[in-house]
């Protein structure tokens, strides 16, 4: 397999050859080997049918293939049998020789492991499960079917057919004017278009030719883990996208590649590795790639933990060695980036989609999506956008839709609605960053520009589901947590400004507002948005602002009435049971840790509020929904 | 670390002030932390003043100055795992341990870690002991996860 | 009046129009020509790095006006600047009041502050840091890097926990005891006390023995900051073995 392509003739026929060598009738046992997935046994599962089948005397007859991650993650681990597409979740050890005997050899179908809705009724096959049958999935359509640590997998799909057509067919002008034609805006949060972009940098002037093109995989947005999923189970389609923006943008001349990666994705960088190994040695990556002049190849950066380093010049910084401070954009990276020379970053899902826009063509791609971007490439928003659908929801997961697809859709036809039946509250998206949105705006279409309206925005695509049992205030003050300690600390706005939102959200939740706290949060929230050096502090008060904004009287509660009605913040409610709900199982009073819960067995239990210290153990580990908190 | 398996790791990276961060990571991966006198050898070896090295290794989250335990706990303080209770699972690991996040265990047993998302939110709350992910976390489902270091603890 | 080159651009401040060079600090050409913008992180010596936020002002390029600090903007061809807006007066006092919750006790922020009529502040002063007047505005480390060129002081951590510190907080081996940084320092925060004997350096733990002129006797500078600059320019160490007056 390790013979290096020399053409893109070569390259076809080797697909062509591959194509012929699959049988569609093939019965293959796929296992997902997501994170997770794996986090749910996946591997020990895969080693169980792997073992089984041979038990069985199958070997050669079914195939065992570890794919991507499905997206599905809350009904893990997750398994399909093919032809039929059998799709079997929450599969366990025990099951594992069943499905071999009833699913495989007699292709009967196994009830109990299909997914059922909430209305009992079981789903067969994974395209008619709700979840995935009210989603449009293009970029994540391959993650299920693939191995990824085997390109011919990626091949034999018509994997590396888009830069083929682009070293054949098209100058490099061309591959940019199809990006910029094509509406494709950055999917990290910008929402800045690509090929604007892409021809900036190759506009821009660089002494030797020398353009860097830089994969942002410094997915640090907590809540989301679409770029995570995208370089786990299809890195090949990532690094096509690479291949070709190095053509466009670099050509001729000396384009040089990275992917910044988070270490906190270990499965991604080994994944990615490999996919660039055999890349290598496939003659897609190197010099002379598919024997035209384009030499290009990608190096593994691995981020250091810190939020701060997905911000542009952060991370180029940190690419250099140095510490990830950004620095003031008077000066455009596209222009001066990496190492003072033009550079085009993009993350991994905005690559991802090049080689979709080049395969199946501009006019394919413009017919997803909303608005108009036929003479503005700012006028819509094409093509789909990847959620990572999580919290209070009942489908956890990542969601794959159209651009304008409404959150109604997405949180009650895709997402099943709230767990519990709960009262949905606000959903929040666009990261950290981003803001809360509350009920009335549900059928709102999400798009770049309607977020913003709404005083959120896309964001990388988090999408966190709140219910009555969150509190806004707590919520606010867990992001501006969050990014105080993210913040590079470079400027005072930022670092100062946050410092102080935090004391002033923090002796709300306390129940130590004081009057005219709103206006300082308002106020200073101004000030670091509007003076603050990078995105990063920019954006910072957004989910207070928003939060602010949509459920001030939850802050006024806190503050007048020393009230939490979600009955999170501590020092403002106290645990107490039902005697009527309590059957006296002694479970609280053995977990409490201040072993301050008292009562006979078979008796009410009470608590002693002197030495309770909230922690809220025995709410959790109570059966009976004895234990309330007001 | 010896001083040959030093030159390996600053070999494996051509001896270059610019992927520091990379012979850092390197070292920790080896030695479980950054020792100060390693650095000092980095520093004189690259050329790169210490200070510099001194300002990375404690601006990147995923570099520790001090020894950390032989287990690690990390758990999971993404955005999902918040409002589905990460915080007490913190407080927790911390009264049963007697140790504050990002600190070790005074027996050097057991450093618990936070960390701002791994990206596995369906199955939050989350807590990795080891590299083992372990998911949907309930207070009795934490005991026993760490049941086998609380008795290697006594 | 010569034609102007390439280098030299027109822009306007509070709508007067004047001349500087591409590409320079725009705050360095606005105090060139006689207005006043406060800051506290910036040194015509060393390069701008735009932390304190002080020095913001309005500028219009194009059909876009936005908010910017002038020390790391590159002066532009018809920029217009606006100094001391509405919007520029409001975020400058809440930046003078979030340093003032940082160094209460600096004199020299405390005077700053006052000019722009901010006495007092709405945040939560930093008890345990009350003594510390440091507000990270980064001059020192990068006078030490730039101009003097020892490293021996860096930014440690990150957010919240950001310091300026030797590294470990320990003697900081690489400090020559110029004392450059304590000069440029607009907090007084570091330190330095001197004997006939040594030069201490307080805030980086650092004790320097100092030279004593051949000549006259006096004591003059720390041996090891004169081997740096010895070494450094290229000329024999013996060339300082007398002090400035005696040479």
């Amino acid at each position: 397999m390790a013979k290096r392509l020399q053409s893109t003739k070569e390259l076809l026929s080797l697909q062509e050859k591959i194509g012929a060598s699959r049988d569609p009738e093939q019965k293959v046992v796929s296992v997902c080997a997501g994170t997770g997935c794996c986090a749910y046994g996946a591997k020990k599962l895969a080693e169980a049918f792997a073992s089984s089948i041979e038990g069985h005397g199958l070997e050669g007859e079914v195939a065992l293939r570890l794919t991507g991650c499905h997206g599905f993650c809350e009904r893990g681990p997750l398994v399909v049998i093919h032809p039929e597409g059998t799709f079997y979740q929450r599969v366990q050890l025990d099951d594992v020789d069943e499905i071999i005997e009833k699913s495989v050899q007699a292709g009967e179908v196994i009830e109990r492991l299909l997914y059922a809705d909430a209305g009992g009724k079981t789903y067969e096959h994974e395209k008619d499960v709700p979840f995935y049958k009210n989603q449009q999935r293009i970029l994540l359509a391959n993650n299920g079917l693939i191995d990824p640590t085997r390109i011919e997998d990626y091949l034999a799909i018509g994997g590396y057919r888009a830069l083929a057509k682009v070293l054949d067919e098209m100058e490099p002008e061309e591959v940019c004017a199809a990006v910029k034609a094509s509406g494709l805006r950055g999917r990290g949060g910008g929402g800045f278009p690509a090929g604007v972009k892409w021809e900036s940098c190759r506009a821009a002037h660089s002494p030797d030719g020398v353009r860097y093109v830089i994969c942002n995989a410094d997915e640090g947005d907590p809540g989301a883990f679409m770029d995570r999923s995208l370089m786990e189970g299809n890195p090949h389609l990532v690094i096509e996208g690479m291949i070709i923006g190095a053509y466009a943008i670099g050509m001729p001349g000396k384009p040089k590649g990275y992917v910044y990666i988070r270490n906190e994705y270990p499965l991604a960088v080994e994944r990615l590795g490999i996919a660039l190994e055999q890349a290598r040695e496939m003659g897609l990556l190197g010099e002379k790639i598919l024997g035209s002049e384009l030499d290009f190849d990608i190096r593994i950066n691995k981020g250091g933990g810190a939020f701060v380093c997905g911000e542009s010049t952060a991370l180029m910084a940190s690419i250099e060695g140095e510490v990830g401070e950004p620095r003031a954009k008077h000066i455009h990276t596209v222009e001066s980036g990496l190492h003072d020379l033009p550079t085009n970053l993009n993350n991994v899902e905005t690559w991802a989609n090049v080689p979709l826009i080049i395969d199946r063509g501009v006019d394919w791609f413009t017919s997803i999506g909303t608005g108009d971007v036929s003479d503005n490439p700012w006028g819509g928003s094409k093509g789909t956008k990847i959620f990572a659908l999580v919290g209070k929801v009942n489908n956890t997961g990542l969601v794959e839709v159209p651009m304008g697809a409404t959150l109604r859709h997405i949180i009650y036809e895709i997402g099943g609605g709230i767990i519990g039946g709960k009262k949905f509250k606000a959903v929040q998206t666009g990261g950290p960053s981003g803001g809360c949105i509350p009920e009335e705006k549900l059928d709102l279409e999400v798009d770049f520009d309607r977020l913003t309206e709404v005083g959120s925005m896309m964001g990388s695509g988090g999408m966190i589901v709140m219910d009555e049992s969150t509190c806004m205030v707590d919520i606010a003050g867990y992001f501006l947590h969050f990014l105080a300690d993210e913040s590079c600390g470079k400027c005072v706005t930022c670092r100062e400004g946050l410092k102080q939102l935090c004391i002033i959200i923090d002796r709300i939740r306390e129940g130590k507002g004081r009057e005219g706290d709103l206006t300082l949060l308002q106020d200073l929230g101004e000030t670091i948005a509007e003076a603050s050096l990078c995105a990063l502090g920019q954006t910072a008060p957004n989910p207070l602002r928003s939060t602010l904004k949509y459920f001030r009287e939850e802050y006024e509660e806190h503050i007048r009435n020393k009230k939490c009605r979600a009955g999170v913040c501590k020092a403002l409610i106290r645990y107490s049971i039902d005697a009527e709900k309590c059957t006296g199982c002694l479970i609280c009073a053995r977990k409490c840790p201040q072993e301050c819960i008292s009562g006979e067995k078979k008796k009410p239990h009470v608590i002693d509020q002197d030495k309770c210290i909230k922690c809220g153990v025995c709410m959790d580990v109570c059966k009976y929904d004895a234990v309330c908190v007001e | 670390m010896d001083d040959a398996k030093l030159n390996v790791i600053l070999d494996r990276h051509d001896r270059d002030p610019s992927a520091l961060l990379a012979i850092l990571m390197d070292i920790q991966k080896e030695e479980n932390y950054l020792p100060r006198e390693d650095l000092g050898r980095v520093s004189e070896r690259i050329g790169v003043p210490m200070s510099r090295i001194y300002s990375l290794a404690t601006f990147f989250s995923a570099f520790s100055l001090k020894p950390r335990g032989k287990h690690i706990c990390t758990v999971c303080m993404g955005t999902a795992c918040h409002v589905r209770g990460a915080p007490k699972l913190v407080e927790q690991i911390g009264r049963d341990f007697d140790v504050k996040a990002g600190e070790t265990t005074a027996d050097m047993k057991l450093t618990l870690e936070t960390v701002n998302c791994v990206g596995a939110c369906a199955l939050g709350p989350l807590v990795i002991l080891d590299g083992e992910y372990h998911g949907n976390i309930t207070p009795t489902k934490l005991e026993r996860v760490m049941k086998n270091l609380k008795k290697e603890q006594g | 009046m010569e034609p102007p080159d390439d280098k030299t651009v027109r822009f306007q401040i509070n709508g007067r129009s004047h001349e500087g060079t591409r590409g320079e600090s725009l705050l360095a050409a606005i105090r060139r020509h006689g207005y006043e913008v406060p800051s506290l992180c910036y040194h015509e010596a060393v390069s701008p790095y735009g932390a304190c936020r002080l020095c913001l002002v309005e500028v219009k390029r194009g059909r876009r006006q936005k908010l910017t600090t002038s020390c790391n903007y590159p002066l532009q061809e018809g920029i217009e600047v606006f100094l001391d807006t509405d919007r520029v007066v409001r975020h400058r006092r809440t930046i003078l009041q979030l340093l003032l919750a940082m160094a209460p006790e600096a004199e020299e922020l405390r005077s700053l502050a006052a000019e722009y009529g901010v006495e007092d502040t709405p945040f939560v002063t930093d008890e345990e840091h009350a003594d510390n007047a440091c507000i990270l505005c980064g001059l020192c480390n990068r006078v030490c890097n730039e101009v003097v060129g020892a490293h021996a002081i860096a930014f440690a951590g990150r957010g919240l926990h950001k310091r300026m510190e030797s590294p470990y907080d320990d003697v900081a081996e690489a400090c020559i005891g110029c004392g450059a940084c304590v000069f440029v320092c607009p907090t007084s925060c570091i330190g330095i006390e001197e004997t006939e004997q040594m030069r201490r350096i307080l805030k980086w733990h650092r004790d320097l023995p100092m030279q004593k002129c051949a000549a006259c006797g006096r004591p003059f500078a720390p041996t090891f900051q004169i081997m740096h600059f010895a070494d450094k320019i290229g000329v024999e160490r013996s060339h300082f073995d007398r002090c400035p007056d005696c040479r």
